[in-house]
C-alpha cells in the first residue's frame, strides 16, 4: 500500500493527533477507540496486565445478549400472528415459530428500538466527552443493548428517546459519568418509562406487537403476561404451559421471555468470569424464599380466592423465577459490577434481596404486576451501604481474633498466655 | 439619599441567584416540591411567601428590641401564624377553588424554613426597611425558583400553562399531540419536582464557578 492511500485507521489517527488539545479531540478519539484498539501505550512502569479492558467487558455481555435479542425477533413475531390467528395446535418449534415471517416482522420492529437506543445514549455520551474533555466513556455499550431488551415491543421510539436522555444524563452523567452511578441507567430508562408513560408500560395491549394501534377496532387483538392474567385471579384462563414459560413462548417485554437463553447467556458470563455468581444464586434463593412463604401464606388459609393477592400468592413458588423479568434482571441487570455490592459476602446479601422484594412487589403491587426493575434499583442504592457494614463486621471480627489470640508456648514448660494487643 | 442604597439592592437581588434559599440554602424544599404541579399554584403559593416574609419581617424587626430572647421562638411564631391565617382567609374568600389546590400547604407556609430562618438571621438584628427589603428578595427568589419548577412541570405533565391548553387538547387529539406527542405522568409527582429543582442548581454551579464547593 502506498503512503498516500490512507486507511480509515490512518486518517482517525491523524485526526486524533491535529485535533490534540482541542475541544472537539474527544470525540474524534471516541469513534477510534470505538473502531479500533487504542494506539496509546502506558508512558509510566505498568502494575496491572489484563487482557479485558472495558470494552472488551462490555462486548463480552453484549455477546451474551445476543441470543435473547435473536430470540425477540422470532418471539415478537409469533405472538403477534398467534394474537391474530390464534395459537397453533400442534406446535412445532421450526414451522410454526422459527419462520421467515416471525423473524421479519420481530427484525424491523426490535431493531429501531436498538437504534434509537444506541445514537441517542452514543450522541449524549459524545456531548458529555467533548464537554468534560474526557475521553470518551464505553459505558452506554451494555446498556444500549439492555434499554431496547426491557421495553414492550410498541414502545414510541420518541419516549424511549426521552428516556434514554434522562436515564443517561441523570441516571449516570450527573454523578460522573461510567463507574460512578449509583443507579443501573438501563432500570433508569425503564423506570422513567413506566413512571412517565403508564399506559404505554404495562395492562395487556403492549406486550403484543400491533395492539395498540388496533384497539378499538373490529381487528382488535391483545396479549396479557402470565403475571397479568394472576393478578387479575384469572389463572386458570391462562393457556400457557410451563415450558412455554421457559422456553419465552409467552407476551412480555422484548427480551425478558426466554429463561432458557438468559440462563445460558447467565453461565456464559458466569465462566468469563465477567458476572457475580453470588448475586445470581442469592437472588434466586431469594426469590424462592419469598414465593414459598406465600404459598405458605395461602395453605395455612389466610387468604382466601376472593382475595385480590390470591392469584400471585398461590402461584407456584418455582414458576417466578420463570415469568416476568425475574430471570433477565437477576442475570444482567442485578450484575453489574458498578452498582452491585463489592464484597463477597455482600453480593449475598444485595442479590438475596434483589429477589425476595421482586416477588413480593409482583404480588402487592396494585398498579402493576411486576417489580423486578424497582427491587434492583432500590437494592442498587443500598448497596454501598451493604458493603459499608460487611467491611465493617469484618474489620471488627479480625480485631476480636487478635484481640483472643493466645500466643502458643515455645517450652513445654509454660503456659499459654494471652497476646495483648495493646503490645502490638 | 437614594432610595436604595448599593447594600440595600443586594439585599434584594442576592437571594435572586447566588444566595437563593431553595437552590444554594436548600430552604423550603417541602413546598417547592409539593405544590408546583400547576404555574398558578406556584404563582400563588410565590405570592403568599412574598406576603408573609414581607410583613413578617417588618413586624419583627419593629418588636425586635422588646421580645425576650427566651421566648422569641414563640412570638415568631405568632407573628407568622397570624399572618397565614390572612392569607388563608383571603384566599378562600376570593380563590376558593385555589384554596383547595393548595390545601395544607398554605397553612404549612408556618413551618417553610425560610421564613423562621430570616427572622432569625436577619430581622432580629436589623432595622424596619432593610429587613423589608431582605424579605421581599429571599420570598422573589424562592419564587422565582417555584415558578420555574411549575412552568416546566405543568407544562410537560399537563401540557397547559395557567391551565390554558398550550400544546393542544390531549383528548381530542390537536396541536403536539396529533403527532402522538403524549403528556409526560412522571412529571406530576413529587420526585419530578426534586430533579427539576436539582437540573436548576446543576445549570446555576456550572455557570457560577464561584458556588462550587471544594471537597
Amino acid at each position: 500500500m502506498s503512503d498516500k492511500k490512507l486507511t480509515l485507521k490512518k486518517r482517525l489517527h491523524i485526526l486524533k493527533h491535529r485535533f490534540r488539545g482541542k475541544k472537539m479531540a474527544p470525540a474524534f478519539n471516541a469513534i477510534h477507540t470505538f473502531l479500533f484498539a487504542p494506539d496509546e501505550t502506558t508512558h509510566s512502569g505498568s502494575h496491572i496486565r489484563v487482557a479485558d479492558d472495558l470494552k472488551r467487558t462490555m462486548n463480552t455481555v453484549i455477546m451474551a445478549l445476543i441470543p435473547v435479542l435473536v430470540f425477540s425477533f422470532f418471539n415478537t413475531g409469533y405472538q403477534h400472528y398467534s394474537a391474530i390467528n390464534g395459537f397453533p395446535d400442534n406446535f412445532s418449534l421450526v414451522n410454526d415459530f422459527l419462520n421467515w415471517d416471525n423473524f421479519w416482522l420481530g427484525f424491523i420492529k426490535v431493531m429501531p428500538l436498538v437504534i434509537v437506543s444506541y445514537g441517542v445514549g452514543l450522541l449524549i455520551e459524545f456531548i458529555f466527552a467533548v464537554i468534560k474533555g474526557h475521553e470518551v466513556e464505553e459505558g452506554y455499550l451494555v446498556t444500549g443493548m439492555l434499554v431496547p431488551l426491557i421495553v414492550p415491543i410498541d414502545t414510541p421510539l420518541w419516549m424511549l428517546a426521552v428516556a434514554v436522555v434522562f436515564g443517561v444524563v441523570i441516571g449516570k452523567e450527573v454523578f460522573g459519568g461510567t463507574g460512578m452511578n449509583i443507579l443501573n441507567p438501563a432500570l433508569t430508562i425503564r423506570a422513567f418509562l413506566f413512571f412517565a408513560y403508564p399506559t404505554w408500560m404495562s395492562g395487556d395491549k403492549v406486550w403484543v406487537q400491533g395492539a395498540v394501534e388496533r384497539a378499538g377496532t373490529p381487528d382488535a387483538i391483545s396479549g396479557e403476561t402470565v403475571l397479568g392474567y394472576l393478578a387479575q385471579n384469572k389463572g386458570d384462563e391462562m393457556a400457557y404451559t410451563v415450558s412455554d414459560m421457559f422456553f419465552g413462548f409467552i407476551p412480555g417485554s422484548v427480551g425478558e421471555t426466554s429463561v432458557l437463553l438468559i440462563l445460558l447467556g447467565g453461565l456464559f458470563l458466569v465462566f468469563t468470569k465477567i458476572a457475580s455468581w453470588r448475586i445470581m444464586v442469592s437472588a434466586v434463593i431469594g426469590a424462592l424464599v419469598m414465593g414459598l412463604i406465600f404459598n405458605g401464606v395461602v395453605e395455612a388459609g389466610w387468604i382466601g380466592q376472593s382475595s385480590g393477592f390470591y392469584g400471585l400468592m398461590s402461584f407456584e413458588f418455582w414458576k417466578h423465577l420463570l415469568v416476568g423479568g425475574l430471570a433477565f434482571g437477576i442475570v444482567y441487570m442485578a450484575t453489574d459490577p458498578v452498582t452491585g455490592s463489592q464484597t463477597n459476602r455482600g453480593k449475598w446479601i444485595y442479590g438475596f434481596f434483589i429477589g425476595f422484594i421482586s416477588v413480593m412487589i409482583r404480588v402487592f403491587n396494585p398498579a402493576y404486576p411486576e417489580g423486578v426493575f424497582l427491587a434492583i434499583l432500590l437494592m442498587n442504592v443500598f448497596a454501598p451501604t451493604i458493603d459499608h457494614y460487611v467491611v465493617r463486621g469484618n474489620i471488627r471480627r479480625r480485631l476480636n481474633r487478635l484481640k483472643n489470640a493466645t500466643v502458643l508456648p515455645t517450652n513445654s514448660g509454660e503456659e499459654a498466655k494471652e497476646l495483648k494487643v495493646e503490645t502490638i | 439619599m437614594a432610595l436604595l442604597t448599593k447594600k440595600d439592592t443586594s439585599l434584594i437581588l442576592d437571594p435572586l441567584a447566588d444566595n437563593n434559599p431553595i437552590t444554594i440554602q436548600v430552604l423550603g424544599i417541602c413546598s417547592a416540591l409539593a405544590i408546583t404541579a400547576e404555574l398558578k399554584a406556584s404563582v400563588v403559593m410565590a405570592i403568599s411567601v412574598l406576603f408573609v416574609l414581607g410583613v413578617g419581617n417588618v413586624v419583627i424587626s419593629l418588636m425586635r428590641n422588646i421580645i425576650p430572647s427566651k421566648i422569641r421562638i414563640i412570638v415568631q411564631l405568632i407573628v407568622v401564624a397570624t399572618l397565614v391565617i390572612i392569607v388563608d382567609q383571603v384566599l378562600k374568600a376570593f380563590a376558593y377553588e385555589l384554596s383547595k389546590t393548595l390545601s395544607v400547604f398554605v397553612g404549612l407556609i408556618i413551618t417553610n424554613c425560610i421564613i423562621m430562618g430570616r427572622f432569625e438571621a436577619f430581622a432580629l438584628g436589623n432595622g424596619p426597611w432593610r429587613s423589608f427589603l431582605d424579605g421581599i428578595g429571599n420570598a422573589l427568589g424562592y419564587g422565582v425558583i417555584l415558578i420555574i419548577v411549575g412552568f416546566f412541570r405543568e407544562l410537560f405533565g399537563s401540557g397547559t400553562l395557567f391551565g390554558y391548553k398550550v400544546l393542544g387538547d390531549p383528548v381530542t387529539k390537536t396541536g403536539l399531540y396529533a403527532t402522538g406527542y403524549e403528556n409526560n405522568g412522571f412529571m406530576i409527582i413529587p420526585p419530578a419536582a426534586l430533579i427539576v429543582v436539582g437540573i436548576i442548581i446543576w445549570v446555576q454551579r456550572s455557570k457560577n464557578k464561584a458556588l462550587i464547593e471544594e471537597n
